[in-house]
């Protein structure tokens, strides 16, 4: 499936700054991507792996920027460092006892402690040669390695690992702008996803139209509309009796 | 020590759909009702409001809505000889926690069941015969509802006008009408709004499905097709096809729901007294363990209290009405060894899958133009509809188009072959996003005795207390059933004019990773012998009279289709009792 489709190159065409601008700010995307920030979980060390790994996952070509230019690194950092690196919705009490696929997840880790260990123990397997400056072609071979062992990461078996780094990075990719991640909203407009815009009713039946508005995040919502509709009473404050 | 509060009429454990509903019957009846809601009080404005509500993040991937695994989880094993472990994360099935529970973001796919389904055993075994029965599995134990579709008419219409339900009749009095679904039971007039517009996804399965013969129609839904005036006086919008629904709130009250369609008119009934973030943890019997005296619940900072009533009504999500039943040692808990014992008996699911169709790529499909409950279907697989006596088993799928809007973490197909990441994988995402058709199979589940609820000897919830344990994994029946309708599915893909067609159907073993349906249904199920069911045809327990247990546990075996409008109609027909029999003579409704 590697043939590139007419749609990508008109797209390419007309945005096609995306992948030489790279991080820079965009006044669209509403947040300062170009601001320098340091990471807030990650050390040095594990933030340069992740940088050259999500750049492998979903690669920059011809068309369209990659993870990396999409600002997944900086999405990860922040996801580990906030509620969700701490377990946020995860049930975390044992005993913790090994199930089968049907059961899913059963570590005690929590996203950032996971990520911790498993970057500790693979920082420490590459010393030598550090992740990020492998060639490509050792980069994809490792991350393949990673993803169809089990090989222990400090507890961490490395198709777990393998598995919550790949979610991130999809989650990085497409999620809003808002979390650090899809800057530019380039995933969005790679696939033709129109963000949070979200009102189709006079397109729904205009079978097959070409849709090419500029997708919206949730930070430019440009409409900021409430409904108050005075006959729908349905905001009611709880009774107090 | 709990502080014992003032008595009142009647309680309800969980303010959802059939907490809500059942309360406003009650109210209005001049009886005092207290509704207690483990989560936080919600409203349209300003909880439900953009931007932040259309966040597939926060609320799709994150599950934003639904109830808390930190405090509550299920343990679950696909076999009675296996440990259960808890399901850490929510991701087969999604219960909704919060005031409205899980009616604030359901999809609003509105269909009723048809006759056979009630008398499902009688069914069966009138049409094929106890041979053919014990062919398709030992092990199935399905039952008649001890309800009838005839009986359930009127408050299926009377539920349907309540949401303002779009779409267009297949039978009016046993009238086909053109345009409909000719399968579906006799109704007694039209639904309430017109279907919404049709999407291309639905107009190109439409083509398709009826270039083979069968029968279209658009899906009954309650996002409305219109603005609409329910009969309580209250108004819901047009729904504009945001694509944010399913695992959302709908911020244009468009989409029917506690909050929309009901609520509005409880909380302002003098008789009715919401209490939110109050976790309840049992109800309370007295020594003849006969009678409830009410229910002991802790608020969210801690305190305990006790709530006395007279009448106590079980209204949480499906799993957890079994569970509150089994905490409070109301009813005999199944023994899968024996077979003896009711509480959790019966317990089933859903059986889901289908094919993706990858198309032509200047087909623009616009997925993301879409409503929770759009597109078009076809019941020709469905139920009973077809002719299973060469077939080896029951039961059928519902086979439609329904896309919900493809937002794009979780939405991005890529056709076989394609690696999972890399280069490859990214080209091959850019091209088919737009240009791919999901076709959902969406069918029966069939009771099984080797499927049940009981409470897990091990983890526990926030509060101490056990974690219900859930054993299943499908009958060879339904995998049966999933792979026929899975051959028809991709012949339906093709004519549709898929270049690739990938085939669904369910496997075994069940698996809570991937997202299958949050239709969990039985474990406290309805029926007209007490060694086989938890509660009488109106919802009432044997055991306990004073309490009615309502919702989809009681649901004897699943049907085909999305479950929410049966439970509607089904607690309407037992609060009709509860009103002009129940409280006037308290006492059993039906003799054991």
């Amino acid at each position: 499936m590697s043939e590139i489709s007419r749609r990508s190159i008109l797209k390419a065409g007309a945005l096609g700054a995306v992948t030489i601008l790279g991080g820079a700010a965009s006044s669209r995307a509403g947040a300062p991507a170009s601001t320098p920030r340091a990471p807030l979980f990650f050390t040095a060390e594990e933030a340069a792996f992740i940088d050259a790994a999500v750049a492998r996952l979903i690669p920059a070509d011809e068309q369209w920027g990659g993870a990396r230019e999409a600002g997944v690194a900086n999405y990860v950092d922040l996801q580990l460092a906030g509620a969700w690196g701490a377990g946020e919705r995860l049930y975390r009490s044992g005993p913790w006892v090994p199930g089968t696929a049907s059961q899913g997840y059963q570590l005690p880790f929590t996203p950032a402690e996971l990520f911790r260990k498993a970057l500790g123990a693979i920082n420490k397997e590459l010393a030598a040669t550090p992740f990020a400056k492998m060639s490509a072609a050792k980069q994809d071979a490792y991350l393949r390695h990673l993803e169809t062992s089990s090989t222990d990461l400090g507890g961490v078996p490395s198709d777990v690992f393998f598995m919550h780094l790949w979610e991130l990075t999809v989650e990085g990719f497409f999620s809003d702008p808002v979390y650090g991640g899809n800057r530019d909203m380039l995933g969005w407009r790679m696939v033709g996803f129109p963000g949070a815009y979200a009102s189709y009713y006079e397109l729904v039946d205009q079978h097959g139209v070409k849709f090419d508005r500029p997708p919206m995040s949730l930070a430019e919502d440009a409409n900021r509309h409430v409904h108050m509709d005075p006959n729908i009473p349905a905001y009611l404050l709880t009774p107090s009796k | 020590m709990a502080t014992r509060l003032k008595p009142v009429d009647a309680v309800t454990i969980g303010v959802g759909l059939t907490g809500s509903l059942a309360a406003l019957e009650i109210a209005q009846a001049g009886l005092t009702v207290v509704g207690l809601e483990r989560g936080a009080a919600r409203y349209t404005v300003p909880d439900f409001q953009s931007p932040p509500i259309h966040d597939e993040l926060r609320f799709a991937v994150r599950k934003g809505l639904m109830q808390d695994n930190v405090k509550e989880a299920v343990t679950f094993r696909n076999y009675s000889d296996q440990t259960a472990l808890p399901i850490r994360r929510w991701a087969s099935f999604l219960p909704g926690t919060g005031l409205g529970g899980s009616f604030v973001h359901w999809n609003g796919q509105s269909f009723r069941f048809q006759e056979a389904d009630f008398g499902y055993r009688s069914h069966i075994l009138q049409r094929y015969g106890q041979k053919f029965l014990d062919a398709c599995g030992p092990e199935l134990t399905i039952q008649d509802w001890g309800v009838t579709y005839a009986e359930l008419e009127p408050h299926y219409d009377r539920f349907e006008y309540l949401l303002g339900v779009c779409g267009t009749a297949g039978n009016i009095q046993g009238k086909i009408q053109p345009g409909g679904n000719p399968f579906e039971a006799p109704r007694a007039r039209e639904y309430p709004n017109p279907p919404m517009k049709e999407t291309y996804f639905g107009a190109i399965f439409r083509k398709g499905a009826g270039s083979l013969g069968y029968h279209p129609y658009p899906q009954p839904s309650s996002n409305l097709s219109r603005p609409y005036t329910n009969p309580l006086g209250l108004k819901l919008q047009q729904c504009v096809f945001c694509g944010f629904c399913e695992r959302f709130a709908c911020e244009h009250f468009a989409k029917a729901s506690p909050q929309t369609t009901i609520l509005p008119v409880l909380l302002k009934n003098p008789n009715y007294e919401l209490r939110t973030n109050c976790q309840v943890l049992r109800i309370n019997l007295d020594s003849t363990r006969k009678k409830a005296t009410g229910v002991t619940y802790v608020d969210d900072a801690g305190r305990e209290f006790e709530q006395p009533a007279e009448l106590v009504l079980v209204t949480a999500f499906p799993l957890n009405n079994v569970r509150m039943l089994l905490l409070s040692g109301i009813g005999k808990p199944y023994d899968p060894r024996t077979g003896e014992g009711v509480v959790g008996r019966n317990y089933c699911y859903q059986t889901t899958g289908g094919a993706t169709v990858f198309m032509d790529e200047n087909i623009n499909i616009n997925p993301f133009m879409s409503s929770g409950a759009p597109g078009t279907m076809i019941d020709d697989f469905s139920g009973d509809n077809f002719d299973h006596s060469k077939l080896g088993f029951i039961g059928g799928q519902y086979v439609g188009s329904i896309m919900t809007g493809a937002r794009p973490i979780e939405f991005h197909p890529t056709p076989p072959g394609t690696p999972a990441w890399g280069q490859e994988w990214k080209r091959a995402v850019a091209r088919h996003y737009n240009h791919t058709i999901l076709i959902q199979q969406h069918g029966t589940s069939t009771a099984s005795r080797l499927n049940y609820l009981d409470l897990d000897p091990t983890y526990k919830d926030a509060w101490g207390q056990p974690l219900l344990r859930m054993t299943f994994d499908f009958p060879e029946n339904d995998i049966r059933m999933s792979q026929h309708v899975a051959d028809k599915v991709v012949d339906i893909g093709r004519a549709m004019g898929g270049k690739i067609v990938v085939r669904g159907g369910t496997k075994r073993p069940y698996n809570t990773t991937i997202y299958q349906s949050t239709h969990n249904a039985g474990g406290a199920i309805m029926g007209s012998n007490p060694r086989t069911s938890v509660v009488n045809r109106y919802l009432q327990c044997w055991d306990v009279p004073n309490v009615f247990s309502l919702g989809a546990s009681a649901f004897p075996q699943n049907a085909t289709y999305n479950y929410t409008v049966t439970i509607g109609a089904l607690t309407y027909w037992a609060l009709e009792a509860i009103k002009n029999r129940y409280l006037k003579a308290p006492g059993p409704l039906v003799q054991a």
